[in-house]
C-alpha cells in the first residue's frame, strides 16, 4: 500500500525534520525570490495604452512556437499581461476549448482545427480594423486559407509549412536504399527499425492514403480501412512513433529517414553543421504530394479579451517582430514584410521556403465532420495497438 | 574458513548494491552531464558549457513553473497539514464505525490510480464551473495530500495518552490551550513528517496536476511533459541538476550534523 | 467544543472533491453522450484493441512487479542485516533519485537506451555488438522498475527490520541454513511487506501512460495510454471513464488480495 512508503517515507524524512529543518526554509525562500521576480517583470509594464494596458491575455499556442522574448516585448509595449500556454496537438487542443474550463483570448490551431471550430461556432470573427498588419501577409496564404476559413473572417496565418521525408543520407547508403522520393518508400523492407513516423492521426493516415493515392481528405471507409492495413503493414518497419521527437533522433543519427515538418529544417541544417557530423540530412517533399498546412491565430467564442487578442495578433504581424520569430522557431512564415527583410541565401533555401508551384498534388487538411473524425481515431487506434 | 566466505559474502553484497546504486543513478548522472551540453540535442555531445546555468532563470516559463511548483508544493502540504490534523485529532477520538468510514475514503485517493483521481477531479470542476487553473491544481494536491498527513499524524495521536490532555483540563487549562500544550508537542514530529511527505508528493507529481492544470499555469512536471516531444531545452537539465544536488546536500548537511537527542 | 467538530472541513473537502468526483466517473462511465444509461463504455474493454492493450499492461506490470521483487528483497535484506535501520542514510540514498522529477528520469533512459545512446556507444567501445534497447517492451519494463523499485524496497526493509535479531539467531542456533532460514524465518515474516510491495508496484504500473509512451516510442499501447488519449485526444470521455472503470475493478482486486494478508501490515510502520 502507499501508507506503507508513506509510514517509510515519514520516518525516514523525519530524520531529515528534526535534523535540518533547512528543506522547508529553503524551498520557501526559493519561491519568495522568483515570486519577487515575478512581481517586478509585470509592474514595469507602465506604457499606457488605453483599457487595454493592465488587462491580462490568454495565449494558447503550439510548445516552442514562440520567441519568448516577443512576449516580453508585446508586453512591455502595450502593457497587457500576457498568460502563456502550450499544447501539443490539434486534437488535444480542441477538447479544452471546447470544455471550457479555461477561456482563452487567442489560439494558434492548424487549418483543418480551424474549420471544426468554425463550423462548431467556436470562434469569433476578428475585426481586421484592429489588427492593419494583416496586409503584410502574403495574399498567397490568405487565399490558401480559404480552404477551411472560406471569407477569410476568422484567422490570420502564423506559420505555414509542409510535411515530408528527412533521410540520413550516409544511413541510406550504407543500408544500400536510394534516397526517398515518395511515400511508398517508407514501406521498403530495408528500412526496418531505421523509420520514425508521426504520432498523430491525420499525419500517419495522410502518408499512407498519399501513397495509396487517395485524398488525404477522404471520407470513404474502404480507402480509410486500406490505409489502416498499410500502416499496419508498415508498423514493423517504424522505429518510433513520435512528433517534434523526430528532429533530436535524426539529428542524433537514430533513424535513417523521418516524416518531418519542414519547419525544423533550418534549425537541422544548422545543428548538422555546428556539430560537425559526418552525415548530412536531406529533406524531400514526396512526389505523391504532401500535406500543405497553416497554423493561423484564431479567436474562440469565449474570449474574454478580444481587443488585448487583436492587438496580439497585430503585434505579430509586425515584420520585424514576424522576422525575430521566424529566426527562433524556423518554420516559414507567410508574413511577406518579413520575408524581405531576411537574408537572400535564406530567401532561396528550398527546405525552408518551397516553392508553392511544386507543391501541386498537396492538399490543405479539411475538417471532416465528427463521425469521420471518430472513424480516424478508432481506425488510429486499431493500428497503434496491433 | 568461515571468515572468508563471510568475506565474499559481504564483497557479494557490496558488489549488489553498487549495481543497484548504478542502475538508480545511471540516468540522473546522466541528466547531470546533459546540462553541460553545448548542442540543445540530446543525443549529441556539442562540448562543455555552462550557458544553460546562467540561462535557466532567464526563461520566463521556467521560472514560472518554478514558482508555481514550489507555491503550491508549500501551500498544498499546508493547507492538507491543518486540514488533515485536525482530521485525525476527530478521527482518532470516533467510534470504530464512523472511523472505518473515514479512513476508508481517506484511503481511496491513496489506493486509486493517479489516472484516475486526476480524470475523476477533472470532471468534478468543470461540473462545478470551476474554471481550471491554479486553484485547481491546488485543490487536487491538496486532496492528494491529505491523507498522507493524516497517515502521518494518527500514529503518533495513537501514542498519545488521552490522560495527559484530561489532566491539563482538570488544572484548568481551556481545551485549545491544552490541545497546545499538551497534545501538540507530542503529535508534532507526525505533523512535520506529513508536511514534508505532502511536499514531496505535490513536488513529484504529474499526472494529477496533467489533467487539472488550466491555462497559463504550469509546474515543472507539467512543463517538461510540454517539452519532451519537442526536445527539452538543456536549462530544465541544469535546473534539475541544481535541486537535485540541493536535496543531496541537505540529506548530507543532516546526516553528518550533530544529532540532536530525540526519542 | 467538540472534537468532532475538527472532522468537518476534512468530512467537507471529502466529499467534494472525493466522493463527487468518483461518482462522476460513474456517471460518465454508465451513460452515453445523450445522457442515457449504457454498459457500452465499460462491455468496449473486450474490443480487440482495448484488451489487448489491457493484456499488454496486464503482462507488462505483471514482469515489472515480479523483476521488483526480486531485485529489492535481496537489497532491503542485506540494508537490515548491516544494521542500517539505525542510520537511514544509506537507506536514503536509494530513495533520493524519486526527489528528482519521474519525467526526466525516464528521459535520461531514452538517452541511455538509444541506437546511439550511451549503452550502445560503450558496448560498441568494448567490440561487443550493439543492442536495439529502445523502443521495445522491455525498454517498458525497465522503465517501470526503474520508476517503482523503491516503492518495492521500502515496505519490504521496514518489514524486515521489524524481525528480530533472535529470532534468526534461534533459527540458525538450531541449524538451519541460510536457505532454510530464508523459507522458513526471512520469507513467512516478511510476507505483509512483499504484498504492500507488489501493489504499490503493480498498481502504478499497470496504469502508467507515461513510461510507455516515453520508452516504448508511442508503438505499443497500454490501457493507460488509451485512457488518457480518450480524455486529452479529446476523442470520447464516456468512453474513457468506462475503461477507468474496469481499471478500478482491476485495482480493487488487487486491494482485496492485500488485504487477505495485510492485517497486520499497515499502521504498524512505526
Amino acid at each position: 500500500m502507499k501508507k506503507i512508503i508513506a509510514y517509510s517515507l515519514t520516518a525516514l524524512s523525519l530524520a531529515l525534520v528534526l535534523t535540518a529543518c533547512g528543506g522547508q526554509t529553503d524551498s520557501g525562500s526559493a519561491s519568495s525570490g522568483t515570486d519577487a521576480g515575478n512581481a517586478t517583470s509585470t509592474a514595469d509594464s507602465g506604457s499606457d495604452e488605453g483599457d487595454l494596458a493592465g488587462s491580462t491575455l490568454y495565449v494558447y499556442n503550439w510548445g516552442e512556437y514562440i520567441d519568448e522574448d516577443v512576449i516580453d516585448q508585446f508586453e512591455d509595449e502595450t502593457g497587457i499581461e500576457v498568460v502563456y500556454d502550450l499544447f501539443e496537438t490539434n486534437e488535444e487542443m480542441y477538447p479544452v476549448i471546447e470544455a471550457g474550463g479555461v477561456t482563452y483570448d487567442v489560439v494558434c490551431p492548424s487549418d483543418y482545427m480551424i474549420q471544426k471550430m468554425i463550423e462548431n461556432n467556436m470562434l469569433q470573427e476578428i475585426d481586421f480594423d484592429q489588427v492593419p498588419n494583416f496586409d503584410q501577409i502574403d495574399p498567397a496564404y490568405v487565399e490558401m486559407s480559404q480552404a477551411f476559413d472560406p471569407d477569410n473572417r476568422y484567422s490570420v496565418p502564423y506559420c505555414w509549412g509542409t510535411v515530408g521525408i528527412l533521410y540520413n543520407t550516409s544511413r541510406i547508403e550504407e543500408l544500400g536504399v536510394e534516397p526517398p522520393t515518395r511515400w511508398a518508400d517508407l514501406w521498403d523492407e530495408r528500412l526496418a527499425d531505421e523509420i520514425l513516423m508521426q504520432d498523430s492521426v491525420r499525419d500517419a493516415f495522410m502518408v499512407a492514403l498519399k501513397k495509396d493515392g487517395y485524398s488525404m481528405n477522404s471520407a470513404d471507409e474502404a480507402e480509410l480501412q486500406q490505409a489502416k492495413q498499410d500502416l499496419i503493414d508498415q508498423k514493423p518497419l517504424v522505429q518510433a512513433y513520435v512528433i517534434d521527437q523526430v528532429r533530436d533522433k535524426m539529428i542524433g543519427g537514430e533513424a535513417a529517414v523521418g516524416v518531418i515538418y519542414s519547419g525544423e529544417m533550418l534549425y537541422i541544417q544548422e545543428e548538422v553543421a555546428d556539430l560537425g557530423l559526418d552525415y548530412e540530412l536531406e529533406y524531400v517533399i514526396p512526389e505523391e504530394g504532401t500535406n500543405l498546412w497553416i497554423d493561423s491565430w484564431v479567436i474562440p467564442a469565449n474570449a474574454q479579451n478580444k481587443a488585448g487578442a487583436e492587438a496580439w495578433i497585430n503585434f505579430l504581424c509586425r515584420p520585424e517582430i514576424a522576422k525575430q520569430n521566424f529566426e527562433y522557431i524556423t518554420y516559414p512564415t507567410p508574413n511577406k514584410g518579413a520575408f524581405d527583410l531576411l537574408d537572400e541565401e535564406l530567401q532561396n533555401n528550398k527546405a525552408v521556403f518551397p516553392d508553392i508551384d511544386s507543391l501541386d498534388n498537396s492538399e490543405v487538411y479539411e475538417y471532416l465532420g465528427e463521425d469521420v473524425d471518430t472513424l480516424y481515431n478508432e481506425l488510429w487506434k486499431e493500428v497503434k495497438s496491433n | 574458513m568461515t571468515k572468508l566466505r563471510r568475506n565474499v559474502w559481504q564483497i557479494w553484497q557490496n558488489f549488489y548494491m553498487v549495481i543497484i546504486m548504478l542502475f538508480l543513478y545511471a540516468p540522473i548522472v546522466t541528466m547531470i552531464v546533459l546540462s553541460f551540453n553545448r548542442s540543445k540535442s540530446r543525443n549529441q555531445w556539442g562540448g562543455f558549457t555552462l550557458e544553460w546555468y546562467t540561462q535557466m532563470f532567464a526563461s520566463r516559463n521556467i521560472t514560472n513553473a518554478l514558482y508555481n511548483t514550489l507555491v503550491i508544493a508549500f501551500l498544498s502540504a499546508l493547507i492538507a497539514t491543518v486540514i488533515g490534523t485536525a482530521a485525525s485529532i476527530a478521527i482518532n477520538s470516533m467510534k470504530p464505525l464512523p472511523k472505518t468510514i473515514f479512513m476508508g475514503v481517506t484511503n481511496i485517493p491513496m489506493l486509486n490510480a493517479d489516472i484516475v483521481t486526476g480524470i475523476s477531479l477533472m470532471l468534478a470542476f468543470i461540473a462545478f464551473g470551476i474554471s481550471l487553473g491554479f486553484q485547481t491544481v491546488l485543490i487536487a494536491h491538496i486532496t492528494f495530500n491529505i491523507p498522507y498527513v493524516i497517515l502521518s499524524v494518527m500514529p503518533k495521536l495513537k501514542q498519545t495518552s488521552r490522560f495527559t490532555y484530561e489532566a491539563a483540563m482538570d488544572l484548568g487549562a481551556g481545551p485549545v490551550s491544552a490541545f497546545f500544550r499538551v497534545v501538540f508537542p507530542d503529535i508534532l514530529p507526525g505533523v512535520l513528517s506529513g508536511f514534508l511527505l505532502a511536499f514531496t508528493m505535490s513536488l513529484d507529481d504529474f499526472i494529477i496536476t496533467h489533467f487539472t492544470r488550466g491555462a497559463g499555469i504550469n509546474t515543472l512536471s507539467t512543463l517538461i511533459y510540454s517539452e519532451v516531444r519537442r526536445g527539452i531545452k538543456p536549462s530544465m537539465y541544469a535546473l534539475s541538476s541544481v535541486i537535485f544536488v540541493v536535496v543531496l546536500a541537505l540529506l548530507l548537511i543532516s546526516n553528518f550534523a550533530p544529532k540532536r537527542k530525540q526519542s | 467544543m467538540s472534537k468532532k467538530m475538527l472532522s468537518w472541513p476534512y468530512a467537507l473537502w471529502m466529499t467534494g472533491f472525493i466522493l463527487i468526483p468518483l461518482a462522476l466517473i460513474f456517471y460518465y462511465g454508465l451513460t452515453d453522450k445523450t445522457g442515457a444509461f449504457t454498459l457500452a463504455n465499460v462491455i468496449a474493454i473486450t474490443t480487440a484493441e482495448h484488451a489487448k492493450a489491457l493484456w499488454l499492461s496486464l503482462a507488462l506490470a505483471f514482469v515489472s512487479t515480479v523483476i521488483c521483487l526480486l531485485l529489492a528483497y535481496p537489497l532491503a535484506m542485506i540494508l537490515r542485516n548491516r544494521g542500517i535501520g539505525q542510520n537511514s542514510f544509506i537507506v536514503f540514498i536509494f530513495i533520493l533519485p524519486m526527489w528528482m522529477n519521474f519525467l526526466l528520469r525516464t528521459l535520461a533512459w531514452q538517452t541511455l537506451l538509444e541506437k546511439n545512446g550511451v549503452i550502445n556507444a560503450f558496448l560498441s567501445a568494448l567490440h561487443l555488438p550493439t543492442q536495439s534497447l529502445i523502443n521495445t517492451p522491455g525498454a517498458i519494463v525497465l522503465g517501470m522498475v526503474y520508476n517503482f523499485l523503491p516503492f518495492m524496497v521500502l515496505p519490504i526493509y521496514n518489514v524486515l527490520c521489524k524481525i528480530d535479531d533472535d529470532t534468526i539467531n534461534a533459527a540458525r542456533d538450531l541449524g538451519a541454513n541460510f536457505l532454510q532460514t530464508l523459507v522458513w524465518v526471512w520469507i513467512p515474516l516478511s510476507i505483509p511487506g512483499v504484498i504492500s510491495g507488489i501493489t504499490m508496484v503493480f498498481v502504478p504500473a499497470l496504469t502508467t501512460f507515461v513510461i510507455s509512451s516515453l520508452l516504448g516510442g508511442s508503438k505499443i499501447l497500454l490501457i493507460g495510454n488509451v485512457i488518457e488519449q480518450e480524455f486529452t485526444k479529446g476523442s470520447n470521455w464516456h468512453l474513457g471513464a468506462g475503461l477507468s472503470l474496469v481499471l478500478m475493478i482491476f485495482i480493487l482486486i488487487s486491494m482485496a488480495v492485500v488485504a487477505r494478508y495485510d492485517k497486520n501490515g499497515e499502521g504498524s510502520g512505526f
